[in-house]
């Protein structure tokens, strides 16, 4: 691997919904609503993060896996079954579509970690290890997610084929974000299209991050390694990072990367200033800079996140239960007409959905945060 | 005088017609390249006392003075240089080590000037510092890689204490110059600046003049080799603490300061007797290895009761990356580097120009190394020497330095033209000198003014750059080399520097 890796830059449509009460939403809906932003894409990217689609192996990790070819995929297999139990390994069922041309071969596995393999480093980490290994060592091989109960749907194409491609109006789930993309580099890799994964977190961004060279370096600081081609992948790593290796509420880890600017928090009162100012200094390295809208999924919900300036379009909106986020209003308006309450988040304010439903299995963790937050932001936040 | 074998370095033209003999070259001109008669009320010139520092060209009411440097007298030979004669020929004359100030003069390759930087265009809309905040503040010291969170009876609170930090606006220091290679008024006028402008000036290790006292939030205190002036009250008045182990313009050796320099306030404030020479010497003689240095820091740290950070500055060497790496793993929370063309008030020649690694690959080694070794948040890194306009702050903060010592361009500031004669103590600009009659040439007032307005100058012009890379915060620079390509380098110093070469994108 060369010292360098590529940044890609991309222009792009984003669009997420989420069912608050942990429902399910088909993923006709979605595909619709990414449909309506074709002219924010131009064909070379599109692709979906699905939730709750896998219920009955909600236990197991969910890997959906890119193959170039035989080889890699036997190279993959052999190192899954060497460090995993593999429930199952199937296809991706698929339909052809006129538009999508030349894919990959699509494989999913359900797998759990071997006991003796794990050697005390933690089971999220041990799997963050796999996906790693597989996607620096074994050429021709690429993760597209790792998470339980969910998977990373995408490809080279817009995005409404590559859902028809991948037969999505057959899944249900209670979150759902989609991407099309408008790359400035015409590489037509699979891999390289949104949302990025590792473990249950998905990333999908519009945008250009002018500080990944610093972003990167920091993050192999804790073992991270950027191999994706793509600025995006520094974003899922980043939340990683600060949300489940350093406990951050979902809501500071905005304020981390998207973090107040020192006059704002030279106008805090003396606790929080004091709390904010420490949280730049220590992190000053994950500021994320540049334009960006985001929108990060994981098992539990949801956030919405611009830039500090707010230099891409990012929208929100409810209705009853529902939850969108979108680049565009339009987009929002296709699947929900009148939405009860449509608001433009401001530049560096997170939009943060969490499901009311119980599934939040690490309580204790859940209610430090809520107190964090409580304590940080205030009830009426949100 | 004996008969030397080289002719002068400058040349003195005065146009007689415009000379009105007025003598105020004469009087300006401390080493008397100007000589007034009075029987004939006309001036003449001594050229072989001229050290082109241009004070009387620049003063001359009527303009009629013109400093030339004399024509080449030697036959050309590209191996025996008109230089490398008239340093034989002194050497020879003298049998003395030769002197010289400011930094290295020669010819050496400016990596600063074969990087360039980058620009937004069309994906990436650039930001106008003028309607968009942008952000420049900078905090040195350790800092922990996390921040750790604990339950209170309230709620929940920081459990992470930071240390002590250096909060600097803008992220530029003056480095070290100690008083005594300069002038009280031109330390004022550091003081005085930083002050104003957010930032921190270096005592050098010529101790702190209690005048200076007030001035303590904005002050780092050195720790040299000569101890001069280190007490309870210095280690305590001051902001931050730096042992200087290196000097960038004479690695490896110590100090002098002539004893003619050691006035009444200088021997008070080194705590040595009038008119005895400052000898610093090379090896701080309780730091013989990496663990006397641990000692060291930490005595100041016990010392000062871990209230302000501790820095450490080297001089860039060949092995400066393990050598910072060794610095930070004992304790320091800030390492100063200090490269090839660092200044000094005075060094011998051959070592200035010899001795050393240029900063940019310096700034380098050191930032990716220590990130290899998981320790770059432990340290902030300040790198200096020979910085000469805000473009080369930008790059070497792109570079992976966390702020820039500046020195030879805030005295440049102050009025130096680099005559690079500092170690005569006969500065014409008032500025490195203790002669009364020269120093009054300084105004501090003046010279604190300018001394911001180069601040403010520099800063401007970082803001601009940084939004032109749609950047709005210094830390998304910081060691974010994806900015820089290289021009005219080989692939090893491209490798080096970590950065692409020009026309490589993302």
């Amino acid at each position: 691997m060369s010292q360098f890796y590529e940044k890609d830059i991309s222009g792009c449509g984003i669009i997420a919904i989420m069912n608050e009460r942990g429902l399910d939403i088909s993923g006709e809906l979605v595909m619709s609503a990414i449909a309506s932003m074709r002219e924010r894409a131009n064909g070379l990217g599109g692709g979906f993060a699905a939730y709750g689609i896998y219920p009955g192996y909600r236990d197991y990790y969910a890997f959906h896996i890119m193959f170039d070819n035989l080889q890699a995929k036997d190279e993959t297999e052999a190192l899954l079954k060497t460090r995993c139990f593999l429930e199952i390994g199937e296809p991706i069922p698929t339909r052809p579509n006129r538009n999508i041309t030349n894919p990959p071969l699509l494989w999913r596995y359900f797998l759990k970690p071997k006991e003796e393999c794990i050697n005390g480093i933690g089971e999220e980490d041990f799997i963050v290890g796999v996906v790693m290994d597989i996607n620096t060592m074994i050429g021709g091989a690429f993760v597209a997610s790792s998470g339980k109960n969910m998977g990373v749907f995408k490809g080279v194409g817009y995005p409404e084929d590559i859902g028809d491609f991948f037969r999505l109006d057959e899944y249900e789930g209670y979150i759902w974000t989609a991407h099309g993309r408008f790359p400035t580099n015409s590489q037509g890799w699979w891999g390289g299209a949104h949302p990025f994964s590792l473990l249950d977190w998905t990333v999908i961004h519009n945008g250009e991050i002018s500080s990944y060279g610093i972003n990167k370096r920091y993050l192999e600081h804790f073992g991270y390694r950027c191999t994706l081609f793509t600025d995006t992948e520094v974003m899922a790593y980043l939340f990683d990072l600060l949300i489940r290796k350093h406990g951050l509420p979902l809501e500071l880890a905005a304020k981390v990367i998207s973090a107040p600017f020192w006059d704002e928090i030279g106008r805090m009162e003396e606790k929080q200033r004091l709390f904010f100012t420490v949280l730049r200094i220590v992190y000053g390295s994950a500021l994320v800079n540049g334009p960006f809208a985001v929108v990060v999924g994981h098992t539990h919900g949801m956030i919405g996140l611009n830039d500090r300036i707010k230099l891409r379009p990012l929208i929100a909106a409810r209705d009853g239960d529902m939850l969108f986020i979108a680049s565009e209003d339009s987009a929002i308006r296709e699947i929900c007409p009148h939405p009860q309450k449509v608001w433009m988040p401001r530049a560096g304010e997170p939009v943060v959905c969490t499901l009311k439903s119980s599934i939040q299995e690490d309580s204790s963790l859940w209610e430090r945060n809520r107190l964090l937050r409580q304590q940080w932001f205030g009830e009426s936040y949100q | 005088m004996a008969l030397t074998l080289y002719p002068p370095e400058f040349q003195i033209e005065r146009d007689k017609e415009r000379c009105i003999a007025c003598q105020v070259c004469v009087r300006q001109c401390a080493n008397d390249g100007h000589i007034y008669d009075p029987d004939d009320d006309s001036i003449s010139s001594d050229e072989s006392r001229c050290i082109g520092c241009h004070r009387c060209a620049t003063l001359c009411p009527t303009g009629a003075i013109t400093i030339r440097e004399t024509p080449m007298h030697f036959r050309t030979n590209a191996n025996w240089s008109a230089r490398a004669l008239k340093d034989i020929y002194k050497q020879a004359e003298t049998g003395g080590v030769l002197l010289t100030g400011m930094g290295c003069d020669r010819p050496y390759p400016s990596y600063f000037d074969r990087i360039l930087l980058n620009a937004s265009q069309v994906t990436n809309p650039s930001i106008d510092p003028l309607r968009e905040p942008m952000e420049l503040r900078t905090y040195l010291g350790n800092k922990p890689d996390r921040v750790a969170f604990a339950p209170t009876a309230e709620g929940v609170d920081l459990a992470t204490a930071l240390g002590p930090q250096l909060v600097l606006e803008t992220p530029i220091l003056f480095s070290a110059m100690s008083y005594g290679s300069i002038s009280y008024n031109a330390c004022w006028a550091l003081a005085r600046a930083a002050k104003a402008a957010g930032t921190f000036y270096n005592t050098g290790e010529g101790g702190l003049h209690r005048n200076f006292y007030e001035y303590g939030k904005n002050t780092i205190a050195q720790v040299a080799s000569g101890r001069f002036g280190v007490h309870a009250d210095y280690l305590d008045v001051a902001a931050a603490l730096e042992i200087k182990i290196g000097q960038g313009a004479k690695p490896g050796i110590g100090g002098h300061l002539p004893g003619e320099k050691v006035s009444e306030q200088i021997s008070q404030t080194r705590m040595i007797p009038v008119g005895t020479d400052a000898l610093s010497p090379a090896p701080h003689h309780d730091i013989y290895s990496i663990e006397d240095l641990r000692q060291l820091i930490f005595a100041l740290k016990e010392a000062t009761r871990y209230s302000k950070p501790v820095g450490v500055k080297i001089a860039a060497v060949h092995n400066v990356a393990p050598i910072a790496s060794g610095v930070v793993r004992a304790g320091a929370d800030m390492v100063a580097i200090d490269g090839l063309r660092g200044g000094t008030g005075a060094a011998p020649t051959i070592i200035r120009d010899n001795v050393g690694i240029p900063i940019e690959l310096a700034i380098a080694a050191v930032d990716s190394r220590l990130r290899e070794e998981g320790i770059r948040h432990r340290a902030s890194v300040i790198a200096a020497g020979g910085f000469r306009n805000s473009a080369d702050v930008i790059k070497a903060i792109a570079l992976g330095a966390d702020a820039v010592y500046i020195a030879t361009g805030a005295l440049v500031a102050m009025g130096c033209h680099l005559c690079q004669k500092c170690y005569t103590g006969k500065c014409n600009w008032g500025i490195a000198t203790q002669d009364p009659y020269l120093t009054k040439r300084l105004n501090p007032n003046i010279a604190t003014r300018r001394l911001i307005n180069l601040l403010r100058g520099w800063s401007l012009e970082i803001k601009e750059m940084l939004g032109g890379m749609g950047i709005n915060a210094i830390e998304s620079l910081r060691g974010n080399r994806e900015h820089l390509r290289g021009v005219g380098m080989m692939e090893r110093e491209l490798k080096i520097l970590g950065i692409k070469s020009a026309g490589e994108a993302w």
